[in-house]
Formats: C-alpha cells, structure tokens, sequence
C-alpha cells in the first residue's frame, strides 16, 4: 500500500496497523506533519517496541510545542490587550487555546490571528513595540504585494523567541473570487476566558475548507484535512451545527468549498457528514484525493506534474489573469 | 529510493537511501560490523538524492535531504557521497532527536562511567575519544552524546569516528588499516577520512554508562588543567547542545542534573599523550 494512504488509513482506523512497513509510514507521517497527531491515535495499540519509542518521543515533543504555542499565544495577547480591540485566533492556535481535539499532536507553526481591517495598523505598531520584526524589506515588492492584495500583513518574526505571526484582516486574499464576510466572522466569534477569541465552529470549518481549497497548493493539506476531521467530528455533537455551517457557508461564498471539505474529510477519513450539504460525489474529487495523497514512504513528494497543476491553480485563484502575469514577471526578474 | 541501507548506531536507527549505488557501497564497507536495526524500524531517513533531475548524471551533486533539511544546505559531489550520507545522519540527530538531550560532545566509558569532553571544533575531542578507545576504555561516541531524559545516563552513539586533516595521521599509526574508510580530500572541513570503532565499542553500543567526568579539552597551550564553575559548565553545555532549547524543561531539568553531579575541568594540552596524561589523571581523582 502506498505511504500515504497508509497513512491515511492508520489515522481513521488505528487497530488497522498491526503490520505495516513502519519506516515508510513514520517517515511519511513526519512529512506530513502528522507524527505526534499519529502517535495520540494509537497510544495504547501494540506497536512494536522500537515504534513505541518513536511514537513516545513524538508525544512528548507535541507537548512541548503547545506549551511553546500557548505561550506564543500569550505574549500576543499581551502585546494587544492594551488596544480593545478583538483579537481572534485562528487554524492551530485556536485549536491549543480552545483544547479542541484537534489539537492533539497538533503541530503550530506561525500563530494567526484575525483583527477588525481598521485595527491592524494599531496591531501591528503594538506587536513591534513588543519586540516583533518585519521581514519582509520595508517597502520592498513583497511588502507592498502584502499591505495592497493579500488578506493579512506581511509575517512578522519576535527578534528573541525568533517565532512568526501573520495578522489577518480577512480569511482569503481580496484578490480571490469568494469574497467572505469578515466583519461577520469576527462579529460571531467566541470569547474565551483570557479574552482572546475564536470564530464560530461554523465559521472555523469554513476558514479551514478556505484555506485547505481556495488558498493553497494542497501541500500538507493532509494536515488540513485531518484538523477538517476531527474538528467535524466534535462539532457534530451539537445538533444545530450542520444547519448553521449550511447557513455560514452560503452567507461567505464558500459552499462548494465546504462541500469540498466535507466529501474528502469523508473519503479519505470516514468523517461521518451531512450528505445533502457535501452533495455529490465529482470527478475531480480523485484528483483532489491523488494530490493529497502524493507521498512516499521515503517521504518524497511524488506526481509532479499533478502537483505542479496545482501549484498554478493555486495562483490562478488567488489572482486575476493580468495580475498572475504581472506578480511572476516581477518575481521572475527580480 | 534505489539503493537503501540501514544502519543501527547506539540507540538510534538510520535508513539512508540513495539515487546512486556507490555512497552507500562505501557506507556499508565502513559500516560492516554494526548491527542491523530490529525489525528495520528506523528512528530516521537520509535520502541522497540528486539537486535537480539531470545532476543524477550530468556533473552528478548529492543533495542531502531526509525527514529533516537544512533549506539553503549546499550539495556535495558524488566523489563525497560518503560524507554526504555521515553529514545527513548528524543532521537528523541536531534537528530531530528528542529523545535525549544532545550534547556535541565526545565520550568514553570505563568501569561503567562515562566521561564527556566538549569543545570548539579543532579542539581535539574526537581524536582524544578515538585515542582513548585504543587505550583500554570503551568509546562512545567523537560527535554526539545522549543524555538521557529520565535517568541522566549517558547512550553512546558510536558512529565511525570522523579524523580531520593531522588526526588522521596520529590515528593511522595506532590502528590498523582496514578501519578506515577512503581519505575524502578537499572537503568544505579540510581532508576528512573516517575510522571505524573498535569491536569493544560496537558490542558494547547498547550500553549506557553514568556520566562521572566533564572535560573541556583545548589544543595547543601548555600542559594545564583550570577549574570552571558550575555556572560556567551549564552556559558551555547549552552551547554545546543542538536540541536544549526545543526540549523545554525536559532538556533543563537533565542539563542541570548533569551539572550538579558530575565534576568538570578544562584542560590544555601541547599532544596527545600529554593529554591522555591529564585524562588519566583526572578521572583517577574523580573516582
């Protein structure tokens, strides 16, 4: 069986991996980013005794990382506080705040935050009063691409704990065509008790198939998928949940984005869905799924042609034609 | 990946792939008597792999890449292959091991305690380590000792000891020759040939071994032993250490331990056996 897909199937049914080449899918759980999200899932099975080992440092390392994320979390909140205005967590930092299941063994890269469009000039000059950087040349093209047509300000690292936030106004870039209702998300979003936020569940499933499907080259979207699969699954519970995520879906343009998310949440992990919000089955549901699934057990990336299709889809989505042709001949003679 | 090679060091199971057959030829000779991982479960993966498709064949450059990479890391030729797989294994340990606290650092065991040395690149300590594992102790280790998190003892990790430019003469004339593996010459590190541990320290490389002795050895001044303090110990280790950081308080909490319970010198020396002298000496005043 392919890594990926055994992957795949180690994370939906664990009692499944009894054997199973475990380099190939260790080394490609590692490449995906699921590891330690890999090891909370078969905690307890019997692996073999080498396995355990791995699979035990990989749970201590998610451990470590929250903390680190948490604290991360912490000295934005501080940096911000000060200014009243909301200030909400998004994609894995959300998840750690809020402890939602998704975010065991979850992995934080770069803490995103969404603020009001009207307040991100005040939070940026906060967070760089407390110590963040740019990095992007000030003024330079990548920075003024950022400031003019993208959805957040150019990433800012912490000049000591060397750790990067990325502050949105908005969940995709102005210049793709669903245009989401950020005043709206932010409106809806929950308070938690250090007075950070997160958005709705509605609203976070809908960031997430956004970003997973409208923002991207799919790269890691296995990750994305999971976090999809789980957070699904926990939201659920709540009976009101599949209406509403209906309702946010239609309100932001991001249906058939949604849809998206449900059907290959489902295909791939066995999420139980709403049928009549995922819709049908499509064909280019395989192609979503191959390049998904494009890993090897040696951890390479494989299908480079399908992966290069999506690569230009992705920019495709996120520009208009005139734009795309201006943005890579700037980039390609700079 | 079309040629394949797994390899178990101490504690710790590589599996290095390679888009050509020669580097892990050469891997595998120098590499003939270590075990094989159990099971061939690998903790890690190398891939040597070309930079880019047509340098496969064409001016051929070994990209080293694996569960962990260094973005902007240069290629090697393939005439440094085996370097190449030697530098993606290291890489693995310094950015992914987190099962023990990683110290840059050389060992070797005797009586069942280990002694560390530490110190700045050319500061002798693989070669000290690989002298002192001709003579009567067990080494450990010339790149990187465990620490390990729960217990404080020290895991070696017994790879082929890596001997640069004048270490490789001093060690050609105690050992013989079908130990060493080919002279690399001109490497970004000078001429680097490797040496392959002695049967002591390959059966013996399941064995942890308390840590009794720090040392922080420097080559080149006059015969001195100097005292360094607690303090002074602590802030050096971190340096010396690739992952203290990443573990958190797990790496503090074993960083200190090792501190407070273990003596600790620098030393300076003018040879080699002026500086197997200091060493015998201090760790018969440890015991």
């Amino acid at each position: 069986m392919k890594a990926a897909r055994l992957l795949v199937r180690a994370l939906r049914d664990p009692d499944s991996v009894r054997t199973c080449d475990w380099s190939a899918l260790l080394t490609a759980a590692r490449a995906e980013k699921l590891l330690s999200s890999l090891a909370f899932r078969l905690e307890g099975a019997p692996v073999p005794a080498k396995v355990e080992t791995i699979l035990e440092s990989a749970r201590r390392d998610a451990a470590q990382a929250r903390t680190q994320a948490l604290w991360e979390t912490e000295m934005a909140r501080r940096a911000t506080a000060p200014l009243g205005v909301p200030v909400i967590l998004l994609k894995g930092a959300a998840f750690q705040a809020a402890g939602l299941d998704a975010s065991i063994g979850r992995s934080v890269g770069d803490l995103d935050i969404l603020v009001p469009r009207d307040a991100i000039e005040a939070v940026e000059q906060a967070l760089i009063a407390a110590g963040w950087e740019r990095l992007k040349d000030d003024g330079g093209y990548d920075d003024l691409y950022y400031r003019r047509w993208m959805h957040e300000l150019p990433p800012l690292i912490h000049r000591e704990r060397d750790r990067m936030i990325d502050v949105h106004h908005t969940i995709l870039p102005p210049t793709a065509r669903p245009t989401p209702d950020a005043a709206a998300l932010i409106d809806d979003s929950v308070t938690l008790d250090n007075g950070l936020r997160l958005l709705s569940p509605p609203d976070i499933i809908v960031h997430a198939a956004a970003h997973l499907f409208a923002d991207g080259d799919l790269a890691g979207g296995l990750r994305n998928l999971w976090d999809i699969d789980r957070l699904l699954r926990e939201f659920a519970a709540d009976a009101a949940f599949w209406p509403r995520l209906a309702e946010r879906a239609e309100h932001h343009r991001l249906k058939r984005h949604v849809a998206l998310a449900l059907r290959l949440s489902a295909r791939l992990y066995g999420t139980p869905i709403d049928r009549a919000l995922a819709g049908r089955p499509r064909l280019a549901d395989r192609l979503f799924e191959a390049r998904l699934l494009a890993r090897n057990g040696w951890g390479q990336e494989r299908r480079k042609l399908l992966r290069f299709a999506f690569y230009v889809r992705s920019h495709w989505l996120r520009m208009p034609p005139l734009m795309l042709a201006r943005h890579l001949w700037t980039k390609a003679t700079s | 990946m079309r040629y394949k090679l797994a390899l178990q060091i101490g504690p710790v199971a590589f599996r290095i792939g390679s888009t050509w057959r020669a580097p892990l030829d050469a891997l595998a000779r120098l590499y003939a008597a270590y075990p094989r991982p159990e099971n061939d479960i690998c903790d890690f993966t190398v891939r040597l792999e070309p930079e880019k498709p047509w340098r496969r064949w064409l001016r051929p450059s070994v990209a080293i890449n694996g569960d962990y990479m260094l973005p902007d890391a240069a290629p090697l030729p393939l005439s440094m292959g085996l370097l190449a797989a030697e530098m993606g294994m290291n890489l693995q340990m310094a950015l992914g091991q987190k099962r023990y606290l990683l110290l840059h650092a050389s060992s070797a065991e005797k009586d069942g305690r280990a002694l560390i040395m530490t110190g700045e690149s050319g500061a002798g300590k693989s070669t000290l380590s690989a002298l002192l594992g001709e003579r009567g102790w067990r080494f450990m280790g010339d790149e990187f000792a465990l620490l390990d998190l729960d217990d404080g003892r020290l895991w070696p990790f017994p790879r082929a000891v890596s001997l640069k430019n004048g270490a490789i003469k001093v060690m050609e004339k105690e050992v013989a020759a079908d130990r060493f593996g080919p002279l690399i010459a001109d490497t970004p590190k000078g001429d680097i040939r490797h040496m392959r541990p002695n049967d002591a320290a390959l059966s013996g490389m399941g064995e942890a071994a308390k840590p009794a002795l720090i040392l922080f050895p420097r080559f080149g001044a006059s015969e001195a032993i100097r005292p360094v303090g607690q303090a002074e110990i602590f802030m050096r280790l971190t340096q010396a250490s690739t992952n203290y950081v990443a573990l958190g308080q797990a790496g503090f909490d074993a960083l200190t331990g090792l501190v407070a319970s273990c003596p600790a010198a620098a030393i300076d020396y003018p040879d080699t056996d002026a500086a197997i002298g200091l060493v015998e000496q201090l760790w018969r005043e440890a015991a």
